[in-house]
């Protein structure tokens, strides 16, 4: 941790080496820049959404270390020595993901606003959870909200993607 | 936006301690940020100075002690290391029900348990449930530590009786006597519970030989109800039964409910009574 003075005060900052989408990132932050802040302006990746601000809505969800934190609520410095995961690191260059794809196919999205987080968090549910039910899928999507497509859908692709994926496709 | 602040990282509890103690009001314990943060962006709060004990080793972690026949459970555990423990989920199904639908998943990823109970958010969970099995905790500081009834940690809306330079360092939560089981329920439609009931029955020979009911979220803090708890001791189960509303009308009334925008007071009584019914027969059925 570096503390320089600007205008008179101290100013600190903290070195924050992370993988972030499976590369290599240093940034130097202060300690109140939250990791959505970090994600979007500093590293341009605006696949992350910014919405309410107060960790209910589900739209700034990446995967810390594999496990979903409102980045929004999230401070920068947290993902020091740890791996970020966003939208942007879930294709694999042109291929998309089984979960991407069962969103596509199922059509688990319509504006798209908060798809990104909706497919992270089901990243993480299938790797905690590989088949699971319905209810125990509504349970664990609960903090991720869509306005457009009544859920139905988003809750058809989830279910789509755990089999596809168990099926070894 | 958050203001600036200067973020401290000590590895002891003593050091930590030593932090607050220096800096007094204008530091605060930072952990799982989730109530602290949200309260610091939207400018209620701040802090020059977070104090980081995310550091310190022995703070974490989920534990059934055998020899004190009680869960020990550190104060920067998360809730879903609780939720998925499985001693808890094994020995204390009710807790891990309770973890389980905290809030949501990513609040329950960072959040941790010794936050949420300082911070005494009135409409929040564990605080009520843990109440039922006379949960206590473990308050540090550089000098030394003390144990203290959970009952008496919530003093008011966001007070809570830790000194200034203390650390919430254990929640320990005994195991309930053997022919006794436990329920939560809580009721809402807003982001935070609206009501939260804790009951614990004990049966014996077809008997009541314990009730414990907790209330939370329709007040300030929450508390046993004592009052209603008697009514119900000594009883046979159908009597005890037959007198689950009065019961729980007098919790209703000694909870302190508040009007708000969760409801009015007299809204939250009568949830409050229905949810007292709802989870004695709950824990009761648990005996069966």
């Amino acid at each position: 941790m570096a503390v320089t003075t600007v205008d008179g005060r101290a100013s600190q900052t903290v070195q924050v080496r992370m993988t972030l989408n499976g590369e290599a990132r240093t940034f130097a932050v202060p300690p109140h820049e939250t990791l959505l802040d970090l994600i979007r302006e500093r590293a341009g990746l605006t696949g992350t959404k910014k919405s309410c601000d107060v960790q209910v809505c589900g739209v700034c969800t990446v995967l810390l270390d594999g496990r979903p934190v409102s980045a929004c609520t999230t401070l920068a410095f947290e993902a020091r020595d740890r791996t970020v995961q966003t939208i942007e690191g879930v294709a694999d260059g042109d291929r998309l993901h089984p979960v991407q794809e069962a969103f596509i196919e199922h059509g688990g999205f319509q504006c798209g606003f908060c798809t990104p987080g909706m497919i992270l968090a089901t990243l993480a549910l299938l790797k905690e959870n590989p088949r699971p039910t319905a209810d125990q899928v509504k349970h664990y999507m609960r903090g991720n909200i869509c306005r457009c497509t009544g859920y139905k859908r988003i809750l058809d692709s989830i279910l789509a993607a755990a089999e596809a994926m168990a099926g070894g496709k | 936006m958050l203001k600036p602040f200067e973020l401290c990282e000590p590895t002891t509890v003593a050091e930590a301690s030593g932090l607050l103690a220096r800096y007094g009001e204008e530091a605060r314990i930072y952990a799982g940020g989730t109530e602290l943060i949200l309260a610091m962006k939207m400018g209620l709060l701040h802090y020059d100075h977070l104090v980081n004990i995310k550091g310190i080793a022995g703070l974490g972690g989920v534990r059934f002690d055998a020899g004190a026949n009680a869960l020990r459970i550190g104060g920067a555990a998360t809730h879903r290391e609780i939720e998925r423990s499985p001693a808890v989920r094994e020995r204390f199904p009710a807790i891990a029900e309770m973890e389980t639908h905290v809030a949501n998943v990513r609040v329950r990823e960072a959040g941790t348990i010794g936050g949420n109970l300082c911070f005494a958010e009135p409409h929040a969970d564990p605080g009520t449930l843990f109440q039922v099995y006379d949960a206590q905790v473990t308050l540090e500081k550089a000098g030394g530590k003390r144990a203290l009834p959970l009952e008496k940690l919530f003093v008011g809306s966001f007070e809570v009786a830790l000194e200034g330079d203390e650390v919430l360092s254990e929640v320990t939560i005994p195991a309930l006597p053997p022919r006794m089981a436990a329920a939560y329920l809580k009721f809402g439609i807003l982001e935070r519970p609206s009501v939260g009931v804790a009951v614990a029955v004990g049966l014996n020979g077809g008997g009541v030989s314990d009730a414990r009911i907790a209330v939370g979220c329709v007040g300030p803090v929450p508390r046993r109800m004592r009052e209603a708890e008697a009514m119900l001791v000594g009883k046979s189960l159908a009597e005890a039964e037959a007198l689950l509303p009065t019961a729980g009308e007098t919790a209703g009334r000694a909870s302190q409910a508040v009007s708000d925008l969760h409801g009015s007071a007299e809204y939250k009584e009568h949830i409050v009574k229905v949810l007292i019914g709802r989870a004695f027969r709950a824990a009761a059925q648990q005996l069966a």
